[in-house]
């Protein structure tokens, strides 16, 4: 038995379509069965909405009298790629804006939207053809030719789950994260997300129409880093159609700006493996919470959770209750998948069939480097003292090898650190005893393998201009200085 | 009632929490502490109908003292309902409703601030 795009659109037409949200078919599906289920529904509609950083809009503003070819275009002090045509640009969502703080992209495409007028800032390269050398203007949706939302990747099937090991704070694309393991945050919307309701991308796939912050989109190909199960989609839609309470710029605190995209994309039961695969269950869509505590590409997997142990609030992380934070917004998603239900069911909005499928597999690569600088290559010999060791013999060390950092050793691990300046300070108040006490007992070190951008880092947090570089068992392999590494800038 | 609590260099000496809860018998909750050497601050939960007489002993000691309000306050235009001050409450004062949306139960705010400086629409403020 199956059931045709074009039989489910002539239903939607006559008006005796049997659409159901996301969230009613599982239940329908765990009544029923797929068999069941496939002959009763027609449609699922899914929906997602959360912050999707790649995304964007083109625009083409007309022609000014005199003509100008743009060379730099700003939209309310956010700048919009203008190396296409005279008068045609992309704004990206994650755009900063250049005078004002937390305000970006995202800002200006929900003011734009929500009907209000920006100012256009744009400069060009006199020509015969486009004389103008400049021009400042205000614009609104409507004065533009076209306004087309295009968003490179969106949708995600599901997404990595945060956590945070370190001893700090981390302020990151995935919200802020509490230390010692302080709290869990993750994104996508599970069981009720598209993609995770047509895993096989059988219906979802070029050309399939969807519903795209209150407008009619389109789906245009797989999204960027499409990796299933970590599948996205690159999607367009008509922005003078969409509804600004189906978008929302935001700010991550520490981290920047993004748009929250609404996405609704409604899948046609054409027959039971298609009911059988909207009956997914949170419980089965399993994603890892990795450590955001290690400042690398490939950070430590902490644990396996499903969408189920993340939506439920708590996950337990070494033996501890650790709350849950969700960064897409599941009141939003519901919401969508209930507008695009009831678009369905007023005859508002037919089916399409994918003109081409989407690739079910694909892996992501990282980037191709040159190098990676690590700490073992900049390090120097450290000359190192113990916490017996008298002061003056430090400062005599001090001036001898023209060093500021002494890292002091006891039983051939580290266990503090004596500089120039706590010799000084020492001298200064009289106080010429040991090591011992005038040493700094909580070191801040760096490993061998580290990135010189991470030991560079630590310095600026912590105001200290060097590093002893240990291993994992603390024992001492070099010293790496702020001097070390301003040296490679310099080359 | 939420109190904060402020304690110059000479009534920090004092064990002021021990002889409120001696003299008036009350329950006092520390929330929140942070002492150093010359000055302190505190909030502290102390039952309603005590909050009078436990005053009345604390500033006898030269403590002063400032009754917080509703706590933090959230702008419902603003919210989008995504949760992600839910995990960083001390106080599990935010949570889903059965729709959900984040719903928010000011009167166990602590006043920290906290979800204020997570919140990614600016959808929270705390006024005191």
């Amino acid at each position: 038995m199956k059931r045709s795009i074009e039989e489910i659109n002539e239903k939607i037409k006559r008006g005796d379509v049997c659409v159901v949200t996301a969230e009613e078919m599982k239940e329908i599906v765990e009544e029923l069965g797929p068999k069941g289920a496939f002959k009763e529904v027609d449609v699922v509609t899914t929906g997602t909405f959360g912050a999707m950083c790649s995304s964007g809009a083109f625009f083409n503003f007309g022609h000014s009298d005199p003509p100008i070819k743009m060379r730099r275009v700003w939209l309310n002090d956010v700048e919009a790629y203008t190396g296409i045509a005279a008068v045609d640009a992309y704004l990206g969502a994650t755009q900063l804006s250049e005078s004002r703080d937390d305000y970006g992209g995202a800002h200006v495409i929900e003011e734009l939207v929500s009907g209000k007028e920006v100012e256009l800032k744009a400069v060009g390269y006199p020509t015969d053809c486009y004389p103008r050398k400049s021009i400042v203007t205000e614009i609104s949706l409507e004065d533009l030719n076209q306004a087309v939302m295009v968003n490179p990747r969106n949708a995600y099937q599901r997404y990595k789950a945060a956590t945070n090991s370190s001893d700090r704070i981390l302020r990151t694309y995935m919200g802020t994260l509490l230390p010692n393991f302080g709290n869990v945050t993750f994104a996508g919307c599970g069981e009720i997300s598209p993609l995770n309701n047509d895993p096989e991308y059988r219906t979802i796939g070029i050309g399939t129409r969807i519903f795209l912050c209150g407008a009619k989109g389109y789906v245009i190909g797989e999204g960027t880093q499409h990796s299933p199960p970590f599948g996205t989609l690159m999607v367009k839609g008509d922005l003078k159609e969409m509804k600004a309470e189906y978008m929302k710029a935001i700010v991550m605190p520490g981290y920047g700006v993004s748009l929250c995209v609404g996405i609704g994309v409604p899948i046609p039961i054409l027959d039971e493996e298609m009911a059988r695969f909207t009956g997914v269950r949170d419980e089965e869509i399993f994603t890892e919470i990795i450590d955001f505590g290690v400042p690398r590409r490939d950070k430590p997997v902490v644990k396996r959770v499903s969408y189920a142990e993340l939506k439920s609030g708590r996950v337990e992380i070494n033996g501890e209750e650790v709350r849950v934070s969700p960064l897409s917004s599941y009141y939003m998603a519901r919401k969508i998948m209930e507008d695009l239900k009831k678009l369905i069911e007023n005859g508002e909005f037919l089916l399409t069939s994918p003109v081409e499928r989407i690739p079910t597999k694909s892996t992501l690569k990282p980037m191709r480097q040159r190098e990676i600088k690590v700490v073992r290559s900049v390090m120097t010999k450290a000359i190192t003292v113990t916490p017996e060791t008298s002061v003056e013999e430090v400062a005599r060390i001090i001036i001898q090898r023209n060093v500021n950092h002494l890292p002091v050793v006891e039983d051939g691990r580290l266990v503090g650190i004596v500089t120039s300046w706590d010799v000084a300070k020492a001298v200064a108040m009289g106080k010429l005893g040991k090591v011992k006490d005038i040493m700094t007992r909580n070191v801040i070190t760096a490993s061998p393998d580290e990135p010189i951008d991470i030991a560079a880092r630590k310095m600026e947090r912590y105001n200290i201009s060097a590093l002893p570089v240990v291993d994992s068992k603390r024992r001492v392999l070099g010293l790496v200085t702020s001097e070390d590494l301003s040296k490679l800038l310099a080359r | 009632m939420l109190l904060r609590l402020r304690f110059d260099a000479k009534t920090i000496r004092k064990p002021v929490i021990s002889i409120a809860t001696l003299e008036t018998n009350a329950l006092i909750n520390i929330l929140r502490a942070n002492v150093d050497a010359r000055r302190g601050e505190m909030i502290v939960e102390v039952e309603d109908e005590k909050v009078r007489e436990v005053e009345e002993v604390l500033k006898r000691y030269g403590v002063e003292i400032e009754e917080l309000g509703e706590g933090v306050v959230k702008d419902e235009g603003k919210c989008i309902h995504c949760g992600l001050c839910i995990s960083v409450c001390p106080v599990e004062a935010f949570k889903f409703d059965e729709n959900f949306r984040v719903v928010l139960d000011a009167k166990r705010c602590i006043h920290c601030g906290f979800c204020v400086r997570v919140c990614v629409t600016k959808a929270l403020t705390l006024y005191t």
